[in-house]
């Protein structure tokens, strides 16, 4: 069987669902991080597999790499900002922190 | 150009009382560093707007030393670029007209400031008193005044005259509104009191203004080129000498016409409308009474005494000097609106039964006699005519001294509730004699020789309508003395009433101001040649323009 | 004309001056520091200062030649162009008249003075004004131009306001000082029209109107010329100096250019003197505008006898007179003055026949003895007036100071009803009284005899007028004004003087004057007093003087010598060409003189019938008629005509309606425009501001409010919840994908 695109969006549309579901079913802030770190790579799989199938590869695979970083930077800033809700809250619960709604 | 003298000494002058204000507001700015109290910074204030006042009045004696009365050409002229882009210049200088009322000027404010301090005698304290009142304003805004009055009468830029003039308006209507009477409701239902007047005065004046700067900048736009003091050479020019000399020339009589009629008639007309409001010509003057009765006393004196003179000044020097042609052709409108202000004037003074309101209306048949003889178009008239603003310049400010004397002391000014007066209060009563029977034209006082002269001059006019102006005109003479001699009976003489038993006579402060001004009165009625010395080659020089002999 | 330098002139009205300083500026502080002495001291000198300077003034003018003055040119006044007012002095033979007389008895009755007013409380004042009325009188008949003239003229119109109103806490008093004034100052307003037509006339092409530029640099070199008191060289132009006007019209291209002119049809010269006798007759009291001046007795009697009788109101006798050169060149005036005297004559007269008040009959009297020196003057005799002017002066002044006398012996009683019975208590008084009266009346070798019998000759004889046969009227007129002058003087003096004294202490109360009360410390407890000796000595030299003033003017019938003829001749000579008199027999002056004689005595007889002490009973009678007509025209003559009512009616009410009328004007129609012109403004300012409010700015109000409500309503999708905004962002990226399948 030869693996051609379809296979990789499948596998990225599965890593989408999760991170979805993840962040749409957890409460704690880490954990719905953690899926928001899965639906990034599911972007970044498809850029990857998009540019596997693409005439001029080269551009996919540097985004690619540029969404890594990205999510990497992204997370220390999450995790910074975790923290300092744990802080003000003592709870890591998102729902918790919703001081600014109305 | 050359002058007789240049000299920065009029600018100084002009400006000694910004230097005042200046002081003022850094007295004011340290005040939370040095932890001045209140009292102190009103005594300071007053201290500093008081040397502002002598010191102008000391450099108005040094011009008045160095001035050349024979010459008819500006004098002490300061004289450079102001705002290059427009071709305005910063040109100030005095002729035998300027510098008489610009010494009128600097005494009659400095009578004025001593009239504002409670120094020097007795105030009634169960009543509250202007001077006393948001002091450092009150001297800030004197100051200003006295600078837009001096600007005015030196200014030789037509903007630089617009300005000053326009910076007279803004202290008075401060002056009168927050310093004047308390708004109140007269018996007739009318609401009257200081602000009431202030803005009357600032919106009638400020709508003759408007037309006049109407007529600046067509005069502007419609002259010829000029050059600047540099030498830089312009389309347009507000320099006045240059207007003047263009207006000889003809550059303005041969403008196109503004809806149908002359140039220069349109621009008489509307400058005309300007001054005569401020004259107050009838009838523009109702303005007077209101702003007369609810000014505190000192700036009656200097409303009566100064300001009715730039309007006057303004006729003067712009309707007559700048548009000779056009004067001979309103000569005589302009008399007969004379005539009517002298008649109108002195009848409804008849009627009156609030001193300051009396005083106010005889200031509207006074100044009648200016037009009169302006319009005469004779030396001895132009020559009364100058004569009779300097001469009640210094008698109306003598009157409303007065009738503030028995206001600070009655806190009424009702002629008929008083009585028998001369008893109790002599030296008062002598004094207002005095000025009542300067003001009625005595011979021998200061009044007679401004009225004689404008009754010769128009009867000696070219034109016979003078001849009948004048006998209408006279029995104004007997009108005047029927109401003043009708007020001093009404408040002096027959039987004392009691309850006036607690005001007193003159005070210091009261003396200090109404002395001087009555010692120049009886002065200038036997000795009238310092000032005939100063303005008459200036005057006979624009009469010899006027009648196109030279 | 010769003109001498003479430096001393100024001293004259200077020292009364320096008086009325005095007494003015610090005279209350003094009163009540030193006392009365230091303030009637230096006042009372300085008036003879004055006349010691005048006497030699006079000397020098007299010994220097026959046609001089004196002149002194102090500074220039109102001086430019061809007005030359200046502040000059002029002594010719006819002021030095007038300032010897006013000099002399104004000085003798400041003396009078002394007593009359001692212990008033504003006794300095009184002497401040007094010197102040000689300064100005004194200007007045020094001054050398129409304008310095007037300032004398008003200075005296003033001093006499000042002190008719002397004791101005009587209201009544106060308003007769104001009526005074007001009434001198319409005179005053005829008389500056009357100047200005003389000087503008005096250009000779005044109805043209053009004024010759090249004759006026002329003139103005020449007058440069002629200031250090030559004169000579070219004529001025115009000129308001008295001597340069009369020396233009004695030139006959220059009078007849004057006297060709005329304005509104009437001729020049004759307008202007009539508008100058409008002047004259309200500073002299004639018809019409006399009414001030018996009213004007409210004043001090001392002042009554100096201003309204002796000096002020004699200046109008002396403007014609000073002004004859203008007057002789027209008949009509000349006549209008004449006329007006005598009318005014008569007329006062009969008035005061029927007066009770001792000075009103006497201030009628002064009106009536004016008429008399206005018809001298009006027919051409000059010297004539001016020599009833003085001899008036002692003669009146001595009657007035007199009743002065009797008014404060009997504790300020001024009813002759309650008089009576004086002759034996006041001596002095009685007897000047009485030689005064028959001075008046014209009894022979009394001083008036001589001036009133030239006066009634000169009107007879007279050939100036308009009309020929008006002299013998005006001598009819004036005869019948003497009867009655007769008539009613020695009225007042037997009423006042013969029988029993009918005041007592009942009269007590009568007088007004609380702040004179002080005068009744010196009265033997109500009984009239003979007055100090200040007062009966000037009443002896008055009386001296009014018996014997006459013999300088003695009449040509007798043969005699008249100094004063020969004196004013310079003055007046070359103005007596111009005039005519009719030549008539030397029998019917003789004739006349004894007519006049009879009618003296028959005034006097009558009065000694009807009035010596108060015995006749006709008079009380006549008051007390049934008789309508008789009570009706008694009263009406006894209210004066009713003048005064007349004038308040036609003129006062009148002015003060248009004024009170003019004021509503002002105040709701020219005001009321203006008022109106804000109100416009401020509606206006309103609906636009209404416009504004709801409409502008409510459409940018309208946007603000949807953005509120729209922000308002969104806000609720803020949730906070992460959860939530994860489904509606799949669920819209659901429905884009959904979206995307419908559109293809």
């Amino acid at each position: 069987m030869i693996i051609g695109l379809p296979h990789y969006l499948v596998v990225s549309g599965i890593l989408l669902a999760l991170g979805l579901f993840t962040i749409s079913t957890r409460r704690n802030a880490v954990a719905m991080l953690m899926g928001v770190e899965l639906i990034l790579n599911a972007g970044i799989l498809n850029l990857v597999a998009f540019s596997r199938f693409n005439p001029n590869p080269v551009g996919g695979q540097v985004f690619g790499i540029f969404g890594i970083v990205l999510a990497a930077s992204e997370a220390v800033v999450a995790l910074a900002i975790v923290l300092q809700l744990y802080r003000a809250f003592r709870s890591v619960d998102a729902s918790e922190s919703a001081e600014m709604k109305e | 150009m050359v002058y007789a003298t240049n000299s920065t000494l009029l600018t100084w002058l002009i400006f000694t009382p910004v230097l005042g204000i200046g002081a003022i507001l850094a007295l004011l700015a340290l005040r939370p560093v040095a932890k001045f109290s209140q009292e102190m910074i009103d005594q300071a204030s007053r201290a500093i707007g008081l040397t502002a006042t002598i010191i102008a009045s000391l450099l108005g004696i040094v011009l008045w030393r160095g001035f050349d009365g024979g010459s008819t050409g500006l004098q002490f002229v300061h004289h450079f670029v102001w705002i290059r882009d427009f071709n305005i210049e910063f040109f100030v200088g005095v002729d035998g007209l300027s510098i008489s009322m610009v010494i009128l000027t600097v005494f009659v404010f400095l009578a004025a400031m001593i009239a504002s301090l409670p120094w020097f005698g007795k105030l009634d304290d169960h009543h509250p008193h202007f001077s006393k009142k948001r002091v450092p304003g009150y001297m800030i805004l004197f100051l200003l005044l006295e600078t837009g009055v001096l600007g005015t009468f030196c200014a030789q830029d037509f903007f630089l005259f617009y300005v000053f003039w326009e910076l007279m308006l803004l202290p008075m209507y401060f002056l009168i509104g927050i310093w004047g009477a308390p708004t109140r409701t007269e018996s007739d239902g009318r609401v009257r009191g200081g602000p009431y007047a202030a803005i009357k005065f600032f919106l009638y004046t400020l709508a003759g203004s408007v037309v006049m700067l109407l007529a600046l900048i067509a005069v502007y736009y419609t002259s010829g080129p000029s050059k600047l003091i540099d030498g830089t050479v312009t389309a347009h020019t507000f320099n006045i000498v240059n207007l003047i000399e263009m207006s000889r020339a003809g550059v303005f009589a041969a403008a196109a016409p503004i809806l149908g009629m002359q140039f220069t008639k349109v621009i008489f007309v509307a400058l005309f409308l300007g001054f005569s409001i401020k004259v107050p010509m009838f009838p523009f003057h109702t303005w007077l009474p209101d702003a007369h009765v609810d000014a505190p006393t000192p700036i009656s004196v200097i409303l009566a005494g100064i300001l009715l003179k730039t309007g006057m000044y303004g006729i003067l020097r712009f309707n007559m000097q700048f548009l000779p042609d056009v004067l001979t052709w309103a000569a005589v409108a302009i008399g007969v609106l004379g005539v009517i202000n002298i008649m109108y004037g002195a009848f409804v003074c008849l009627a009156q039964k609030d001193l300051k309101k009396l005083i106010a209306y005889s200031s509207v048949s006074h100044m009648g006699f200016c037009l009169l003889g302006l319009a005469a178009l004779t030396p001895q008239g132009l020559s009364g005519c100058v004569f009779q603003m300097v001469s009640h310049g210094v008698i109306s400010p003598m009157l409303f001294l007065v009738a503030g004397v028995i206001y600070d002391r009655a806190h009424t000014r009702d002629i008929e509730g008083f009585g028998g007066l001369a008893t109790h209060v002599p030296e008062y009563a002598a004094m207002t004699g005095l000025a009542f029977m300067a003001s009625l034209g005595l011979p021998g006082l200061a009044g007679f020789v401004g009225e004689v002269l404008v009754w010769i001059g128009g009867f000696g006019s070219t034109d016979t309508t003078f001849r009948w102006l004048v006998v209408v005109a006279i029995p104004a003479v007997i009108l005047t003395a029927g109401y003043y001699l009708w007020t001093m009976q009404r408040m002096f003489l027959g039987s004392f009433k009691e309850k006036w038993s607690h005001i007193w006579d003159l005070t210091w402060r009261e003396r200090m101001t109404l002395y001087p001004l009555a010692i120049v009165t009886v002065i200038l009625g036997f000795w009238p040649a310092p000032v005939f010395d100063l303005v008459n080659t200036t005057l006979f020089h624009l009469l010899s323009i006027v009648k196109g002999g030279v | 004309m010769k003109l001498i330098h003479f430096s001393g002139l100024f001293l004259i009205p200077l020292f009364p001056l320096i008086g009325a300083f005095y007494a003015g500026a610090f005279g209350l502080k003094i009163h009540r520091r030193f006392g009365e002495k230091a303030i009637h001291f230096p006042t009372v000198i300085l008036p003879w200062c004055s006349f010691v300077v005048a006497v030699a003034a006079v000397i020098r003018l007299a010994t220097s030649g026959h046609e001089t003055a004196l002149v002194q040119h102090l500074w220039q006044w109102l001086h430019f162009e061809s007005l030359d007012a200046d502040l000059a002095f002029q002594m010719d033979r006819l002021s030095a008249v007038m300032v010897l007389v006013v000099t002399f008895v104004g000085s003798l009755i400041h003396v009078y003075s002394i007593g009359y007013m001692h212990d008033d409380p504003s006794y300095w004042r009184f002497f401040s004004y007094l010197n102040l009325f000689m300064f100005s009188m004194l200007t007045l008949v020094l001054a050398d131009n129409f304008l310095l003239m007037f300032v004398g003229w008003e200075g005296v119109g003033l001093c006499s306001y000042l002190l008719i109103s002397f004791w101005y806490t009587d209201v009544e008093k106060a308003k007769a000082g104001m009526k005074a004034f007001v009434v001198n100052r319409i005179g005053d307003a005829g008389f500056s029209l009357g100047l200005f037509l003389v000087f503008w006339g005096l250009f000779g092409v005044w109805t043209h109107g053009e004024i010759n530029a090249a004759t006026h640099h002329e003139t103005a070199a020449v007058e440069a010329e002629s200031h250090d008191g030559e004169h000579g060289g070219a004529l001025s132009v115009t000129s308001v100096k008295f001597r340069e006007v009369e020396r233009i019209l004695h030139d006959p291209a220059r009078r007849e250019a004057f006297t060709s002119q005329h304005w509104g049809g009437v001729s020049l010269v004759t307008l202007a003197c009539i508008l100058l006798f409008v002047g004259a007759t309200g500073k002299s009291a004639q018809i019409p505008l006399y009414v001030w001046l018996p009213d004007a007795m409210a004043g001090p009697t001392p002042v009554s006898a100096l201003i309204h009788a002796a000096t002020m109101v004699t200046a109008g006798v002396y403007m014609v007179a000073r002004l004859h050169f203008l007057f002789a060149l027209s008949p009509v005036a000349m006549s209008v003055v004449a006329t007006t005297g005598a009318a005014t004559a008569l007329f006062a007269a009969t008035i005061g026949l029927f007066q009770y008040d001792i000075k009103k009959v006497l201030a009628y009297s002064t009106v009536s003895q004016l008429g008399f020196m206005f018809v001298a003057v009006g027919v051409g005799a000059y010297w004539v007036g001016i020599f009833h002017l003085m001899t008036h002066a002692f003669f009146k002044a001595c009657l007035f100071l007199g009743s002065g006398s009797v008014i404060m012996g009997c504790h300020h009683e001024q009813d002759m009803r309650k008089m009576g019975g004086l002759r034996k208590l006041m001596p002095i008084t009685a007897i000047t009284y009485l030689l005064s009266c028959c001075a008046i009346a014209g009894f022979p070798f009394f001083s008036g005899f001589f001036s009133k019998d030239e006066i009634l000759w000169k009107a007879f004889t007279t050939g100036n007028l308009a009309f020929n046969t008006q002299g013998f009227w005006l001598w009819m007129i004036a005869a019948v004004a003497a009867l009655c002058t007769s008539f009613y003087m020695f009225r007042s003096y037997y009423m006042t003087f013969s029988g029993e004294y009918r005041g007592g202490h009942a009269a007590h109360g009568h007088d007004g004057h609380d702040d004179h009360d002080a005068h009744d410390a010196h009265g033997h407890s109500g009984a009239p007093h003979e007055s100090p000796v200040t007062m009966t000595a000037v009443l002896s030299v008055l009386a001296f003087m009014a018996v014997v003033g006459g013999y300088i003017g003695l009449p040509h019938l007798w043969h005699m010598p008249n100094f004063f003829e020969a004196w004013l001749e310079p003055i007046f000579e070359h103005t007596e060409h111009a005039l005519h008199w009719a030549h008539k027999p030397l029998s019917l002056e003789w004739g006349l003189m004894a007519f006049s004689i009879v009618v003296a005595f028959t005034g006097f007889f009558a009065a000694r019938w009807l009035y010596r002490n108060n015995t006749n009973p006709i008079p009380g009678k006549l008051v007390n008629t049934d008789n309508k007509l008789i009570r009706g025209v008694h009263q009406f003559v006894f209210r004066k005509y009713m003048v005064d009512e007349a004038y308040q009616v036609a003129i006062i009410d009148n002015t003060i309606y248009t004024a009170k009328g003019l004021s509503w004007f002002d105040k709701w129609i020219v005001d009321g425009i203006v008022n109106l012109c804000g109100l416009i403004g401020r509606t206006m300012g309103m609906i636009q501001g209404f416009i504004d409010r709801v409409f502008v700015d409510g459409l940018v109000n309208l946007v603000a409010e949807a953005i509120l409500f729209g922000g308002r309503h969104l806000r609720k999708v803020q949730t906070g919840r992460i959860q939530s905004y994860v489904y509606a962002l799949v669920g819209g990226a659901l429905a884009v994908v959904v979206f995307m399948y419908a559109i293809t």
